[in-house]
């Protein structure tokens, strides 16, 4: 205001992310030597795409028309694949919310956050296929291995979303149930639960929605349900069941995604 | 009934937030605390019942030194401490209901406030302090759906259930506008008067906290720099309290819409012309 006489700057333009020009320069150029690099390593065997493409073409062909002649069989799978995801659900939503409790920072002592953290950490590193392939060594084929995967993804997934939500909820709204003299489980019905409860139930739907879709992935490694069937019509050439397989798993997918997401919909 | 001594909290940051703070309050008053943001008004509160643990001095209530209580009986002694927070701190999803009757938490048991089975007693009282709030009817109504004068209000009313011997109150009005603020600190100041509870208020409005309190205490920098009647005041107080500032614009100028901005306006056109 002193100096009324020099006009402000007219240009102006944002900070850039990185601060030091070299720096900026530096990492352009190995990101695009990364991505020629990367190109060159790729070693696509043009030989072998092209014999795999004939087979490709006899694979198909003989899958239409899809066979729906055994549905009784297709329907067995489904069902059973239903009765895993649901069973699996139900079990990884009880079992997940004293875990969940346990992994959030801002209610329990270190040592045991430390302690759920881990479990969470441990059970998240093992996709679903190898858990499946482990509990089929134990419990031998069948939908009991199957549900038992699904069951610790559940358990870790659901378990993981909770401790987050609870982390971020509104400490204030505690701070005031705290204020009135409430104790700890008083103040997590009152405080903790309205908070976090609609949220948890729309992640346990979505999660009902994946254990549909995973349930017939474990059944590949023998753990019961549709994915089963559809490795056993792979390994004896019966591709146009295959194919009637798929169609089904397809459509069951659809019909857990709309209803996930009318559910979440209908949750506020 | 109530003396805080010594009082001092060092956070783990290193910021000293209280030193020294020596309060007593021996009759039913209300107490604005006014001071500049990071005064310490909101540690100081919030370390007379505990929810900011002092780093050293002593608050006693009524004979029970709050300080020295194990976990269980601070529970205990937090069921006579109301408290109204400047953000409401309602649980959003729950009913005005509800939250009024969270007040009473610390008296019945788990399974009959999981049920929200509460005595008959508590139920009355509940439905009395909705129409003394002014907020008849609205009792299953969820509290995200209220506008702010009205959550206040639910969380004057949730204060006043636990028939509070001590009514902490943090920046009641600061989320709320002028005359909806007014309105909120006129309900809280006459049911605080109504049932004899001391009320200590922190409160950013100066003009606020000379309507409705009997008595000031101005902190600055962790420290209480000044502790008198409202009357008392004056502009020197002020900036002593808040540094230096004139506070004397908004009274000049009245008849312009915004005073203190019409006066650099001036000062503006003044500066111009001087430089031709």
């Amino acid at each position: 205001m002193s100096t009324g006489t020099t006009s402000p700057p007219a240009h102006w333009s944002r900070p850039p992310l990185i601060k030091a020009t070299w720096a900026r320069h530096t990492l352009t150029v190995l990101v695009l030597l990364y991505l020629v690099w990367s190109l060159n390593s790729l070693e696509v065997d043009w030989e072998r795409v092209a014999k795999g493409l004939p087979r490709a073409a006899d694979i198909f062909s003989r899958m239409v028309p899809p066979d729906f002649s055994r549905w009784e069989l297709l329907s067995r799978g489904i069902i059973e694949s239903l009765e895993m995801a649901f069973a699996a659900t139900i079990a990884g939503m009880v079992i997940a919310i004293p875990l969940g409790l346990c992994a959030a920072s801002n209610l329990v002592p270190k040592p045991v956050y430390l302690i759920a953290r881990s479990i969470i950490v441990v059970t998240r590193t093992f996709h679903e296929v190898i858990v499946a392939i482990f509990f089929v060594k134990i419990f031998g084929f069948g939908p009991l291995a199957g549900v038992l995967t699904l069951i610790v993804a559940s358990i870790s997934f659901l378990g993981k979303m909770l401790a987050e939500d609870i982390e971020n909820m509104s400490p204030g709204q505690v701070e005031a149930i705290k204020a009135t003299g409430a104790s700890f489980p008083k103040m997590l019905i009152y405080g903790v639960v309205p908070q976090i409860l609609p949220r948890y139930l729309g992640v346990s739907i979505y999660r009902l929605d994946a254990n549909i879709r995973h349930s017939t992935v474990v059944g590949i490694v023998g753990a019961g349900g549709i994915g089963q069937t559809l490795s056993a019509t792979f390994s004896r050439y019966d591709y146009d069941f295959s194919l009637a397989i798929l169609l089904a798993i397809i459509a069951l997918v659809f019909i857990g995604e709309f209803f996930s997401s009318w559910a979440r919909g209908k949750l506020r | 009934m109530l003396a805080i001594s010594g009082l001092t909290k060092t956070y783990d940051t290193g910021t000293a937030a209280l030193r020294n703070v020596s309060i007593t309050i021996d009759e039913p008053q209300v107490v604005a605390i006014i001071g500049p943001s990071g005064a310490g008004k909101s540690t100081l509160i919030r370390c007379i019942n505990r929810l900011v643990e002092p780093t050293s001095g002593s608050v006693e209530l009524n004979g029970e030194v709050l300080t020295a209580l194990s976990n269980k009986e601070l529970r205990r002694a937090r069921r006579h401490i109301g408290m109204i927070f400047q953000e409401y701190n309602l649980v959003e999803r729950l009913t005005v209901m509800e939250n009024i009757l969270s007040g009473r938490l610390g008296y019945v048991s788990f399974w009959r406030a999981y049920r929200r089975n509460y005595p008959p007693a508590d139920v009355s009282a509940a439905f009395r302090l909705l129409e003394r709030v002014g907020l008849e009817g609205y009792h299953d109504t969820r509290a995200d759906s209220l506008s702010g004068g009205q959550r206040q209000r639910v969380g004057i009313a949730r204060a006043l259930i636990q028939k509070p011997e001590l009514l902490l109150v943090d920046e009641p009005t600061a989320s709320l506008d002028p005359k909806t603020g007014r309105q909120v600190m006129r309900i809280l100041v006459e049911l605080a008067h109504e049932q004899n509870t001391p009320t200590l208020i922190n409160i950013h409005d100066v003009q606020l906290a000379k309507t409705f309190a009997n008595r000031v205490i101005g902190m600055r920098d962790g420290e209480i720099v000044f502790d008198g009647k409202p009357k008392q005041l004056t502009e020197k107080v002020l900036t002593s309290i808040y540094g230096e500032e004139d506070w004397s614009t908004e009274a000049a100028d009245a008849d312009e819409d915004d005073a203190p901005l019409a006066k650099v306006a001036k000062k503006a056109k003044t500066v111009k012309a001087s430089k031709k």
